[in-house]
């Protein structure tokens, strides 16, 4: 299987979008191109605003916009979105609840810039924030369809964003639906909760597990706060042998963290296996090579299936190997980082 | 030169009075207070209440309202402590105080100022409410919350450009203390005031030269203080910051560049009592009986 691969999913579609939204301001520090808003600056040059590196200031600034009536959409890297200025962002915009939009490129391992420029833990403490609402996309439907989601919140959102060469998994015509997961498969035996990329990375072995038999029902979720779709819960009240998740981040406080509350809860006493880093810090390698080290890829999830249900699924490689790999050096990564 | 009239002079310095004397009252009512940020910023904040400020009028003083909760998602009714200063509108001031722990002082000066009631005081530092004492956006006269030091500067940066993008008149004005000199933030915010032209931010810093632990000079040195800040590109206006007509002048001078007041200031002015506790000001809190009936002493002198 593959999926149309859109370019720059975010760079017109965010222009199109404001046109008409005069309150919506941009704000950037310094990776204004690295963050597809550089034709945006160019086609809104009096609603851009340059912040420079000094992203501390910046949320402050987006805080006091905000105050004003104005909706600031501040970009750059997930990294400097929440772990440098932190606590400007708890005091100066979650605590007042203001609708700031924190638009956050290359979240978890997608960067080869190694552990400065990779967000493993920023839904970890963002979901302990209180007003913070956090979206996740994961095609460029998503990409496409979280700016009117993010817009309608009258708080502040947190986005990890996808840009570049996107899949398509999602037909157009079906947005992004705020705290409404998407049911992609149904099946008795197992619940799979995936977000972000790992959803593309788990459709290559769910076909694989179907044949075999394995009964797989597969949500992909995409606003992990709040975290109250009751469609999860019931997807995780219907899993015979057990609930696996797969996130972009480290299984400390992320959406398997989620996911483990939900069933605590609701006492689902099934066994839980979280996909994703093992409280460790990853570090600068392409993609690709990230996931297969740190066992966030489809050859991951079929060794979870197999250790949860006891059985040897005889699944090689290389029929995971399907789906596509995106090039590095294609047009669509115009910067390195 | 601008001149000011003999009458505003008088009424600042009564309300600079009034801070210090407030402030000594319920220092000793309640056995503490911030008593040497009273003592140096009294003037500086009379002024700014009592003639810098273009704020609408109110009809009566305020009652404070009891604390209602936190602001939530969703919550359009939250009112902050900016109701204090009036109606918000295109041609008035506003006003982002950043040190937080200036509570009890700008509630004096809003006292003072016919604001806040004066009865409002007997909430200060109450379970459930918003006189508290440690200021955040529900107390009075905080229109954001600030009590993390040197985020205001940025705040009302964006709130100085955002009104600059709707044309409003009014100035957005911030007060500083100078140990917020120390965090890399204040320099963020400097430059990026500079860059977006926001000649409608203005500043007033009490540099008192004092901190939590003791003598500025002895913590971190912030000088030279007026050369950093000129460094990035801003107005500078050096008084003493117990000279009213001085900061007058300074307030009311045109600039086509944010710019910044540094009031110098002595944080035992008033009270010279209080000398006895140098070098460590921050904070004061009776050791005794004794000390007690010492300031007890000082106060019925100050409303003799």
């Amino acid at each position: 299987m593959s999926y149309e691969i859109v370019q720059r999913p975010h760079q017109q579609n965010f222009i199109d979008w404001a046109k008409d939204k005069p309150k919506v301001l941009v704000l950037s520090a310094d990776l204004t191109n690295s963050c597809e808003v550089g034709k945006w600056r160019d086609t809104y040059p009096d609603r851009f605003f340059s912040m420079g590196m000094a992203e501390q200031n910046m949320l402050g600034f987006a805080a006091g916009l905000a105050r004003e009536g104005f909706e600031p959409w501040l970009h750059t890297f997930s990294v400097f979105l929440y772990r440098r200025p932190l606590d400007q962002l708890q005091m100066s915009i979650a605590y007042p609840s203001l609708k700031v939009r924190l638009i956050g490129f290359l979240p978890g391992i997608m960067t080869p810039g190694g552990v400065t420029h990779q967000a493993i833990e920023d839904i970890a403490i963002l979901r302990a924030i209180p007003n913070m609402t956090i979206l996740e996309v994961g095609d460029a439907t998503e990409a496409m369809s979280v700016l009117d989601v993010a817009h309608a919140v009258d708080g502040p959102v947190y986005v990890r964003m996808l840009r570049g060469e996107v899949s398509r998994i999602f037909p157009a015509n079906e947005p992004f639906k705020f705290n409404t997961a998407r049911i992609l498969s149904t099946g008795k035996d197992l619940t799979l909760i995936t977000s972000g990329i790992m959803t593309e990375e788990a459709l290559r072995a769910i076909p694989l597990l179907q044949e075999r038999g394995i009964g797989i029902t597969h949500l992909h979720v995409s606003t992990l706060k709040p975290f109250t779709d009751p469609a999860v819960v019931a997807a995780l009240g219907n899993a015979k042998s057990g609930v696996i998740t797969m996130e972009n981040h480290t299984i400390i406080g992320g959406l398997g963290s989620a996911v483990a509350e939900l069933m605590a809860e609701n006492a689902i006493g099934v066994p839980l296996r979280r996909i994703g880093l093992k409280d460790t810090y990853a570090h600068g390698a392409s993609q690709k090579y990230l996931m297969s080290e740190y066992g966030l890829d489809a050859k991951s999830l079929v060794t979870t299936v197999e250790n949860l249900l006891g059985n040897d699924l005889k699944i090689a490689e290389n029929d995971l190997m399907q789906s596509r790999t995106a090039s590095v050096h294609s047009s669509a990564k115009v910067e390195a980082l | 030169m601008t001149t000011h009239s003999q009458a505003d002079l008088n009424n600042i310095a009564r309300i600079a009075t009034g801070i210090r004397r407030r402030v000594l009252a319920h220092t000793i009512a309640q056995n503490g207070g911030y008593m040497s940020q009273a003592c140096s910023a009294a003037e500086l904040l009379a002024c700014l209440y009592g003639g810098v400020l273009s704020f609408a009028p109110l009809d009566e003083p305020i009652d404070p309202p009891t604390f209602i909760g936190v602001p939530a998602v969703g919550l359009h009714t939250y009112v902050t402590g900016a109701q204090f200063h009036g109606a918000k509108a295109a041609q008035y001031d506003r006003l982002i105080s950043s040190p937080a722990h200036y509570a009890l002082v700008i509630y004096a000066a809003l006292i003072e100022t016919g604001r806040l009631r004066e009865d409002g005081l007997e909430h200060f530092n109450r379970d459930g409410s918003t006189v508290e004492m440690i200021g955040a956006e529900h107390s009075p006269g905080f229109e954001t919350t600030t009590g993390s030091l040197s985020q205001a500067l940025s705040q009302a940066g964006g709130i100085a450009l955002a009104r600059k993008i709707k044309k409003e008149s009014g100035k957005t004005w911030v007060f500083m203390s100078d140990g917020e000199f120390q965090e890399g933030q204040t320099y963020e915010a400097l430059q990026a005031a500079k860059f977006h032209g926001l000649d409608n931010l203005r500043v007033i810093v009490d540099v008192n030269r004092a901190q939590c632990d003791g003598p500025m000079d002895t913590v971190m040195r912030i000088e030279p203080l007026e050369a950093r800040i000129k460094g990035f590109g801003w107005d500078v206006t050096v008084v003493d910051g117990h000279d009213t007509a001085a900061i007058l002048t300074a307030a009311s001078a045109p600039t086509s560049s944010p710019h910044m007041i540094l009031c110098y200031t002595d944080p035992v002015r008033g009270l010279p009592l209080l000398a006895e506790r140098a070098p460590v000001l921050h904070y004061l809190r009776f050791t005794g009986a004794d000390e007690r009936a010492k300031y007890e002493r000082a106060y019925a002198e100050m409303v003799k």
